[in-house]
């Protein structure tokens, strides 16, 4: 485990902003911290870049406690609210962050340039950050977060103000990076990129953990025994033992159906079969990401309220 | 480099590389000596010089009626009221039929009226023209003899000493004392507003940037705090070394410029007009005294002091300002409100010190002195006036290590108000809010 977080938790005068939080992450894992927003996902990066102490709890760096002092070259930040001096040059703010994460001035140099050289930056070397686009500037938050070559890298709302192209470059980079074996920990609520994304995730609301896995076992376990299934032309009789038809795509003749129980997909293929019906396809309907976020979250109210702690 | 020597490095090139930290460093001294120097071209140009035609039956001016730089005299000219402005002369002067000099018998016609300078000298000079006449015709002596001797007798000064003093063999300088002590409180209020003011909006810029999130992600807030503070002090500390270094540099060189017949001359000037020819000649005797009693003030002591209570000072209100930086949001209003009680002190640290450059040993004065949220400014007004006499030792030793253990104590406790308020974004904190997290 390169990251451990036990009971983890954070109280605010008005907020249980993280309460008993634990969770870990396997090294070289791209892993997704989702949750709505004011679910406690800054409050919980906070503390894993030593910025603030937990109240409770212990994080856990390459199985030992984590000194935020000793480790900060091992590890990169990137926070939602994107800062940078507006009127620094590009290159020497570069050079000027990488040497705050413990490398020297030479270091700082030769990767701050092999990173401009790869994302084709090396024109706004000396340009002043205020003359930089919102998405140029993104992306030279980027490469500040990974020019020290941390170990874990966390990224909270990467792609937010990006362009596709541009999200397209950072997410390849997201990639690599956990190729050389890299950890990146992101946070976002944009679940189609956590599909595409991350091995893992873990889903907080509230300041509590409501769910983790990887992304498998999590549609596993929410998967409702839905089946998409498609014929040659839309067959009369549609009733039969085991399943249940929920509904019907318009002018298409593929029908979605719910298998009971105990009822194995292939008793209702042959079903069909029997009937000489010819199935075209036939595939499991799995919950998205985004489903299964909305049906966690939804009921419980909508943003979080104001409450009185005491501790 | 520890990782506060690279915040201290980019906090000063940062400000020291900006156009306008050059523009200002390079142009305030040459702004000062310009003006001085405007002055006295000012000065020196506007002294007219006055041709007169002298009217002089009794021949009595003619002998020793004397023309100068300011007014030169004309006796052989032949002209009158009618035609004088013609014939290029500025006025015309009638002497009376005698040679005595009682009622207002002289007479001057002039085009325009003539400068106030230029009146006083001629009315000088004709009283020196019949003194010398009555010199020489009834006591039958050169005046020059009597010039010479006047020479001779010189000028008196009068040396003042007060009694309790004598056996100190000092010096009463206490014009002198005041001014230093004036010139030296005031450079460091100035500095404590402009460079306190620097660093909470550097902290300000950080915080509403968010550049401090990321900054603290891999710095103590600590480390950055102090980074600015004393990034921003060498800033300051190289302003006014360039400063000294400038306008020592341009008044000698002005100095070395001016020809020393124009300064003779304005010097002149200014000793010629009545009423502040009296001033002048005042001013000029408390200048020589002034260069005697100079030789008597403790230079090193006053230079180490005034540099130990620019920094020490600095240091004090700078982590106060930092505190109030990080506690703010965008708001230039919250800014206002927050730094009200950090500025007051200064402000009356101010006030005493008027009142304490007249009355160094007052009570008021002492304690302030003492108390290091007024003691930069105070104590520098009065140790001026005398360290051991004044300023007993332990009362200036006392000052100092108040003054370290108070900013040592201003910066813990904005520490704590930093690492809180610098990642704290919404509305603007209350005081009681501040408190708690100084308790946290």
């Amino acid at each position: 485990m390169i990251l451990e977080l036990r009971h983890l938790r954070k109280y605010y005068a008005t907020q249980k902003a993280v309460d008993d939080i634990s969770f870990s992450v396997e090294p070289g894992n791209i892993f997704g911290l989702l949750g709505p927003n004011g679910a406690g996902k800054t409050t919980l990066i906070r503390m894993l870049t030593g910025i603030i102490l937990p109240d409770e709890g212990e994080v856990l760096f390459e199985g030992r406690a984590f000194d935020a002092e000793k480790d900060t070259a091992s590890i990169g930040y990137m926070p939602e609210e994107r800062g940078l001096y507006k009127k620094m040059k590009v290159g020497e703010q570069a050079i000027y962050l990488a040497r705050l994460r413990g490398l020297t001035a030479k270091e700082a140099e030769d990767r701050t340039r092999e990173w401009f050289d790869r994302l084709e930056m090396n024109s706004w070397w000396n340009k002043k950050v205020e003359d930089l686009s919102k998405g140029m500037s993104q992306k030279l938050q980027f490469v500040t977060t990974v020019a020290h070559r941390p170990k874990l890298i966390i990224l909270d709302e990467p792609f937010s103000g990006l362009d596709p192209v541009n999200s397209n470059v950072i997410k390849e980079e997201i990639f690599r990076l956990a190729r050389q074996g890299s950890t990146i920990l992101f946070s976002t609520h944009r679940m189609e990129q956590v599909e595409e994304i991350c091995n893992g995730i873990v889903l907080v609301n509230k300041g509590k953990k409501i769910l983790d896995g990887t992304i498998k076992e999590v549609k596993q376990h929410f998967k409702e025994n839905l089946f998409r299934i498609g014929f040659d032309k839309l067959p009369t009789v549609l009733e039969g033992p085991g399943f249940a038809v929920m509904g019907a795509v318009p002018h298409e003749p593929v029908i979605t159906v719910h298998i009971d129980e105990g009822v194995s997909p292939n008793q209702v293929l042959q079903f069909f079969i029997d009937k000489g019906i010819t199935v075209r396809s036939f595939n499991e309907l799995l919950p998205s990401l985004n489903d299964i976020f909305i049906r966690l979250v939804e009921g419980t109210a909508a943003s979080r309220q104001f409450q009185t702690i005491n501790p | 480099m520890s990782k506060i020597g690279i915040i201290i490095k980019r906090e000063y090139l940062s400000r020291v590389r900006k156009k306008t930290f050059i523009l200002t460093t390079l142009l305030t001294p040459l702004f000062f000596v310009g003006l001085i120097s405007i002055v006295t071209a000012i000065t020196i140009n506007s002294i007219r010089k006055e041709s007169v035609a002298v009217v002089d039956p009794s021949g009595i001016l003619k002998e020793s009626l004397v023309s100068s730089k300011t007014v030169t005299y004309d006796f052989n000219a032949g002209v009158d009221t009618s035609n004088f402005f013609k014939n290029k002369f500025s006025a015309v002067l009638f002497a009376p039929q005698t040679g005595s000099n009682k009622g207002n018998a002289y007479q001057v016609v002039s085009q325009n009226s003539l400068s106030r300078v230029a009146h006083d000298k001629i009315e000088e000079d004709i009283s020196r023209a019949v003194e010398n006449h009555l010199i020489s015709e009834q006591l039958h002596v050169d005046p020059k003899h009597i010039d010479s001797l006047k020479t001779i007798a010189g000028k008196t000064v009068i040396q003042q000493v007060k009694k309790s003093d004598l056996e100190k063999n000092t010096e009463s300088n206490f014009g002198l004392g005041q001014a230093i002590g004036y010139v030296t409180a005031f450079l460091i209020y100035i500095t404590l507003f402009i460079y306190g003011v620097m660093v909470m909006r550097g902290v300000m810029e950080e915080k509403t940037s968010r550049v401090a999130e990321v900054i603290v992600s891999s710095v103590r807030p600590f480390e950055l705090m102090m980074g600015k503070i004393l990034g921003i002090g060498a800033v300051g500390l190289t302003q006014f070394l360039i400063w000294i270094v400038l306008i020592t540099g341009l008044t000698l060189a002005a100095g070395a410029f001016v020809p020393h017949e124009v300064l003779q001359q304005a010097q002149q000037a200014s000793s010629q007009v009545p009423g502040s020819m009296q001033q002048g000649s005042e001013m000029s005797r408390a200048f020589a005294q002034g260069m005697v009693t100079m030789g008597t003030v403790n230079w090193p002591l006053i230079l180490t002091c005034f540099l130990f209570y620019f920094i020490g000072g600095y240091l004090f209100y700078a982590a106060l300002f930092a505190a109030i930086g990080s506690a703010v949001n965008e708001d230039p209003q919250d800014a206002q409100s927050l730094t009200l009680p950090v500025t007051m002190p200064i402000v009356v640290a101010i006030i005493i010190m008027i009142n304490s450059i007249n009355d160094p040993s007052s009570t008021l004065a002492t304690w302030a002195s003492l108390i290091p949220f007024t003691s930069p400014i105070v104590m520098m007004s009065r140790i001026p006036f005398g360290v051991p006499d004044t300023v007993p030792y332990w009362q200036l030793a006392l000052s100092m290590l108040l003054l370290v253990g108070g900013f040592l104590g201003t910066t813990w406790l904005s520490a704590r108000i930093y690492r809180t308020g610098i990642l704290l974004y919404g509305k603007k904190p209350t005081w009681k809010e501040m408190i708690k997290w100084i308790r946290r």
